[in-house]
C-alpha cells in the first residue's frame, strides 16, 4: 500500500508533517491487541485513536482522567464510556503489563534512557520539571514509546541527567524483573526510530518527507544506526487523513504541536 | 454523644489540627497533583509556626505552598504537577533549585506500595518500579532491594525494589462529604489514595466540603464511594470549598487563580501581596478574598 499512497500524498492529498506524525504514532500500536493505550500528548493521542478506528479496534483508551471510553471521540471531547480506571487501577494495569504508554521526554540518550524529571544534580537541580512520574514503572513493566515534537540535540544528547525511563543498557539479563523492558518506538517531527541498532542503540526506521539524514544527524547528539539508508515514512492513507481531519482533530490541535 | 450513646463527635477546627502537628513530623497529603488537595489544612499549616516537615505526596500546589512557607525539610513524591498550564509548581521548583529540600523522588506506583505497606504494618513491599532508574540515587542508600526466595521457572531469581513502608505521623485529606464521626465519601471520578494515607498514619485528619448526618451521607452516595470509615479518622473539619484552587467532586479547578498563584510566585512584591491577602489570613477570609478577586477579574477597575 505504501508506494501508491506515498505518491498520492505527495502529489494529491498533501499530508502535513503533523499528519505524518499522527499516522506514525498510530503505527506504534500496530499489533498491540487488547491493551490500554496511554498517550501523554495530543499527537500520540490522535495516533492511538486513529489506530483504534482503523486496525486496532480492541485497544482501550481513557478520557485522561478515570473513565474508559467506549467511543473514540475527537480530541478534547468525551463520549460514551465502558469502564472505570482511577489512578490506583492504572498502577495495577501497568504492573500487569497490559499497557503501552507514549511519554514525552526532555532528554533521551542513545540507549533509550529518558528524563522528564529535572536537569542538573539530583538534590540541587538547575531546572525542575515533573519528577520521575510513572516513567520508572512504565518502562520496567510494559511497552513504552516516546514522542518528541521538536527533534534536537538538546533532547537527544550524550546522556540524560536523571534516568526516569529505563534504557536498554540498564537491563540486568540475570534479573528477570527486567524482562519486560521494551522501548518500542520514538516518533519525532523528523522521523520514526527504534532501538534496533547494535547493542540496542537508536536506529532510524524512516524519515518524514522533506527530512534529510544530515538534518537528523545535526539535531542528534549521537550517531543513529541506519540513518543514511532510512526510507521515507509511509504517507497517511486517504482513510487515515479523513479520520484525522474530519473526525479526530477538526480544529487542528496537531498543527499547534508540530508545525509544517 | 454526651450520653455515651453512638460514636464520638470528631468535628474540629483547623487550629485544633495545627496544634497537634509538631516540628519534624512526617505528613502525608492526599489528593493528586491539582486534584482534591486538602488545601484549607495546607493553608493552616503554612501560616502556623510548625517547621522541618517531611511531606509524602502526589504533589501539587500543596507542596508548593508549604515550600513557599519554608516548612519542608524533606519530600517523598512521585511527581509535582499543577495538572494544567503552567504545570510546574513555582515554589517547589525554587526550593529544589536552592537545594532547600531533600528529595526522595520515586515512581508514582512506589508511593502507593509504600502506603500499602504502612497500612498493612509491613516493613516493605516488593515492586518492579524503580529498578534501573535514578530513583535509588535520590534515596542515598535508604532504598534497598529484596531477592525472591522463589526462583522463576527458568531458574533465574527476581531481585526487586523493597519499597519501605511510608509510615506517617499524620495524614491530611479532603473528601467531598463526611459525617461528624469520620465516615466520608468522594463524589468525583477518582478516590485517589486518601484511604491509604489515612490507614498509613498515626493521626488522621479529614477536611470536607459538607458535613452531613450519617443517614444523609449514606443516602447521597452508593456504598462503594464510602472509602473512609471512622476507625481511620481522628478529626473532621468542615471547610466549604476547602480544596480550592484544586478541584473536588463538586467544583472545578480554579485555573485562573492557579495562574495568578504562579505569576505571583515569580516576583517578590507580587508574592508579598499574594501572601498578605490570601495566606496570612484565616480560611473564611481566604474564601471571601478569592470571591472578591474573581469579581475584580470580571470587572477590572
Amino acid at each position: 500500500m505504501t508506494s501508491t499512497d506515498t505518491t498520492a500524498a505527495v502529489t494529491g492529498t498533501g499530508a502535513t508533517r503533523a499528519e505524518y506524525c499522527v499516522a506514525a504514532c498510530a503505527d506504534i500500536f500496530t499489533g498491540a491487541g487488547e491493551i490500554m493505550a496511554s498517550p501523554m500528548a495530543p499527537v500520540p493521542l490522535l495516533g492511538a485513536r486513529l489506530a483504534r478506528l482503523t486496525t486496532e479496534p480492541d485497544l482501550l483508551i481513557t478520557d485522561g482522567e478515570a473513565l474508559i471510553l467506549a467511543d473514540t471521540p475527537a480530541i478534547g471531547r468525551t463520549g460514551a464510556i465502558e469502564g472505570w480506571l482511577p489512578f490506583r487501577k492504572v498502577f495495577d494495569t501497568l504492573a500487569s503489563g497490559r499497557r503501552h504508554v507514549v511519554m514525552g521526554a526532555n532528554q533521551i540518550d542513545r540507549h533509550g534512557n529518558q528524563n522528564l524529571s529535572a536537569f542538573g544534580p539530583l538534590q540541587h537541580p538547575t531546572r525542575q520539571m515533573f519528577g520521575v512520574r510513572g516513567a520508572p514503572g512504565n518502562t520496567i513493566n510494559h511497552a513504552t514509546s516516546y514522542w518528541v515534537p521538536r527533534h534536537s540535540s538538546r533532547v537527544f544528547g550524550q546522556s540524560v541527567d536523571i534516568v526516569c525511563g529505563v534504557g536498554f543498557d540498564k537491563v540486568d539479563p540475570d534479573n528477570p524483573a527486567f524482562d519486560d523492558v521494551h522501548i518500542h518506538r520514538v516518533v519525532t517531527d523528523l522521523g520514526v526510530f527504534d532501538f534496533g541498532g547494535p547493542d540496542h542503540t537508536m536506529r532510524a526506521l524512516s524519515l518524514h518527507p522533506g527530512v534529510t539524514a544530515e538534518q537528523v544527524a545535526e539535531n542528534t547528539g549521537f550517531p543513529i544506526a541506519d540513518l543514511e539508508s532510512a526510507p521515507q515514512t509511509p504517507a497517511p492513507t486517504a482513510q487515515q487523513l479523513q479520520l484525522i481531519r474530519e473526525v479526530l482533530d477538526p480544529t487542528g490541535v496537531r498543527d499547534r504541536e508540530v508545525r509544517s | 454523644m454526651t450520653h455515651g450513646s453512638g460514636p464520638r463527635d470528631k468535628t474540629s477546627t483547623l487550629d485544633q489540627v495545627v496544634a497537634e502537628i509538631e516540628d519534624g513530623m512526617t505528613i502525608g497529603i492526599g489528593g493528586w497533583g491539582g486534584r482534591r488537595k486538602p488545601m484549607a489544612l495546607v493553608r493552616a499549616l503554612a501560616r502556623s509556626d510548625v517547621k522541618d516537615l517531611t511531606v509524602v505526596t502526589y504533589g501539587g500546589a500543596d507542596l508548593g505552598l508549604l515550600c513557599a512557607a519554608g516548612k519542608v525539610r524533606r519530600a517523598y513524591y512521585g511527581f509535582v504537577s499543577l495538572d494544567s498550564a503552567p504545570f510546574y509548581d513555582p515554589w517547589f521548583a525554587q526550593a529544589r533549585l536552592a537545594g532547600a529540600i531533600e528529595s526522595r523522588e520515586m515512581d508514582e506506583g512506589m508511593i502507593k506500595a509504600g502506603l500499602e505497606a504502612a497500612a498493612a504494618r509491613l516493613p516493605f513491599l516488593p515492586i518492579r518500579a524503580g529498578l534501573g532508574s535514578s530513583v535509588p540515587d535520590f534515596w542515598e542508600g535508604e532504598l534497598k532491594t529484596v531477592v525472591s526466595p522463589y526462583p522463576d521457572a527458568d531458574g533465574r531469581t527476581q531481585t526487586l525494589i523493597a519499597m519501605p513502608a511510608l509510615t506517617l505521623d499524620a495524614a491530611l485529606v479532603h473528601l467531598d462529604l463526611a459525617d461528624r464521626h469520620g465516615n466520608a465519601a468522594y463524589t468525583g471520578v477518582d478516590p485517589y489514595f486518601d484511604d491509604l494515607y489515612l490507614a498509613a498514619a498515626q493521626r488522621r485528619y479529614v477536611e470536607t466540603d459538607r458535613l452531613v448526618p450519617t443517614e444523609d451521607l449514606v443516602d447521597a452516595v452508593v456504598p462503594q464511594r464510602l472509602v473512609v470509615s471512622r476507625m481511620h479518622v481522628d478529626r473532621v473539619i468542615e471547610t466549604p470549598n476547602g480544596a480550592h484552587f484544586t478541584f473536588a467532586g463538586e467544583y472545578p479547578r480554579d485555573d485562573a487563580f492557579q495562574k495568578f498563584y504562579v505569576e505571583s510566585a515569580g516576583d517578590e512584591e507580587k508574592w508579598a501581596a499574594f501572601r498578605t491577602r490570601f495566606l496570612d489570613v484565616d480560611e473564611p477570609t481566604y474564601q471571601a478574598e478569592v470571591a472578591t478577586w474573581h469579581a475584580e477579574q470580571e470587572d477590572p477597575k
